[in-house]
């Protein structure tokens, strides 16, 4: 139950940061906030020869305005993202599901970097960065390149940045600061989620002009749901039972010891259904047909 | 090895640590600072719960290397002269707020932390705050009682003060 024995590396810059990952090879980890990582080193599950920790490194800490949206740097907390005025304002999703992640312990030092890099499939993160149209700045010796969140989660824990590569910031798009829904169930609080839900709309002129429908818990990463994302754009008519229908039958989630494949596709229903008639601003249903 | 300087209970210290070398082992066996419990060393129970910076912090979950330059503050700086009780370690003797003790520590660094944050909060948000510490023997009421009481005192100090 202690970390196995690594050399550490505490640089102050980012060039310095991926020099060394281009240095060390592949056994390498980035420490960022720590709260997946060092249960992993604890736990004996990641045995890196080297450990490059972000703590001491420049410029990865702000949160700044750009393009109507914000530049989130990885090494921005989630009780940052919990507390930040701006954030608050520009992407008031983000700013909601922060305050489900984990406990307050947790929220104190982990990064949305650091889980945006793990992709946990039922981390909020991710989620919320597909709902929020994100992209993800991601930063090598050779260069500095953006992805957007739609490919950059790949599957389990995978993603489309490279050993050599460090996340360095994520943009999260403000046109859906009016229109946003999130909900997710939680065996216990402080869990990871069983299933969340995560909605981004535009509405102009009381018609559903975009829809971004996120969810995390349903497969290996976090995903979109087209279909649903098609039944709600369009005139406004607040049914958000039907949409929540459709992401409910969209899905095949793989059932465990938490719950069944049926009782996950009920609790797809149920969350895409608080969180659509939320961004929709329209009172629940009553859901005795879920 | 590494050295690093930390401000513990307000108190500089230097010390040569491993980099693997957890903040709650740094704590107890290189400091002596025992009263920080550890119980699940992955994050999970909230007995390790100290502080970092003022903001609560699982020590098991982070290295003593990553407190370097840093104020790290446990549950002894709650009644430092070891004598009177904090209000919030006295509302928990009073209202039978524990029983073994093992995750004591974690519980009050927690409350403490709430109290600076959201000194005016009920029930429900007290049981939020907490449910990353893990308590076995009382089932929570008494806690939440502690907890109430606590924080009434800790405004009417405020109030008097």
């Amino acid at each position: 139950m202690k970390p196995p024995k690594f050399a550490y590396h505490a640089p102050t810059t980012v060039r310095e940061a991926v020099e060394l990952l281009a240095e060390l090879g592949d056994d390498v980890v980035v420490l960022s906030g720590g709260q997946s990582l060092i249960p992993m080193l604890n736990l004996r599950l990641a045995n890196p020869t080297d450990v490059i920790d972000l703590g001491g490194v420049d410029g990865l800490g702000d949160v700044a305005a750009r393009d109507g949206g914000l530049d989130v740097g990885a090494m921005v907390t989630h009780r940052q993202m919990e507390t930040n005025d701006l954030i608050a304002s520009t992407a008031p999703l983000a700013q909601h599901a922060a305050g489900f992640i984990g406990y307050r312990a947790i929220r104190n030092r982990g990064t949305i970097g650091g889980s945006i890099a793990h992709a946990d499939p039922a981390a909020e993160w991710p989620a919320v960065v597909l709902a929020l149209d994100g992209a993800i700045t991601l930063t090598s010796a050779e260069e500095t390149r953006n992805v957007a969140g739609d490919d950059f989660f790949e599957s389990l824990f995978t993603t489309a940045k490279r050993p050599d590569e460090l996340v360095t910031s994520v943009h999260l798009a403000g046109r859906f600061q009016d229109n946003w829904g999130f909900s997710e169930f939680q065996r216990r609080t402080g869990d990871f989620a069983a299933v969340a839900v995560a909605v981004g709309c535009v509405i102009t002129d009381s018609s559903v002009v975009e829809a971004r429908v996120a969810l995390a818990g349903v497969a290996e990463r976090p995903l979109r749901c087209p279909a649903a994302e098609q039944a709600l754009t369009g005139p406004h008519t607040g049914g958000a039972a039907e949409v929540a229908a459709v992401a409910r039958d969209s899905f095949e989630p793989v059932g465990d010891s938490h719950g069944s494949s049926e009782y996950r596709k009920r609790l797809v229903f149920a969350e895409t259904h608080r969180a659509v008639a939320q961004a929709l601003g329209s009172d629940i249903e009553s859901i005795a047909n879920a | 090895m590494r050295e690093i300087t930390v401000t513990i209970n307000g108190k500089p210290t230097s010390a040569t640590v491993s980099p693997r070398l957890l903040l709650s082992d740094f704590l107890r066996q290189d400091i002596g600072l025992t009263g920080t419990h550890v119980g699940c060393e992955h994050g999970y129970c909230g007995s390790c719960t100290v502080h970092v910076d003022g903001a609560s912090t699982r020590s098991c979950l982070t290295l003593a290397v990553q407190v370097a330059g840093r104020a790290v503050d446990t549950v002894e700086s709650l009644a430092p002269d070891g004598e009177a009780l904090h209000p919030i370690q006295q509302a928990f003797q009073d209202c039978h707020g524990l029983q073994c003790g093992f995750c004591t520590p974690g519980l009050l660094m927690s409350v403490a932390e709430l109290a600076g944050t959201n000194p005016e909060c009920g029930r429900a948000e007290i049981r939020e705050h907490l449910a990353g510490n893990i308590c076995r023997c009382t089932g929570y009421h008494q806690i939440v009682d502690a907890v109430e009481r606590a924080l009434v005192a800790l405004r009417e100090a405020q109030v008097d003060g």
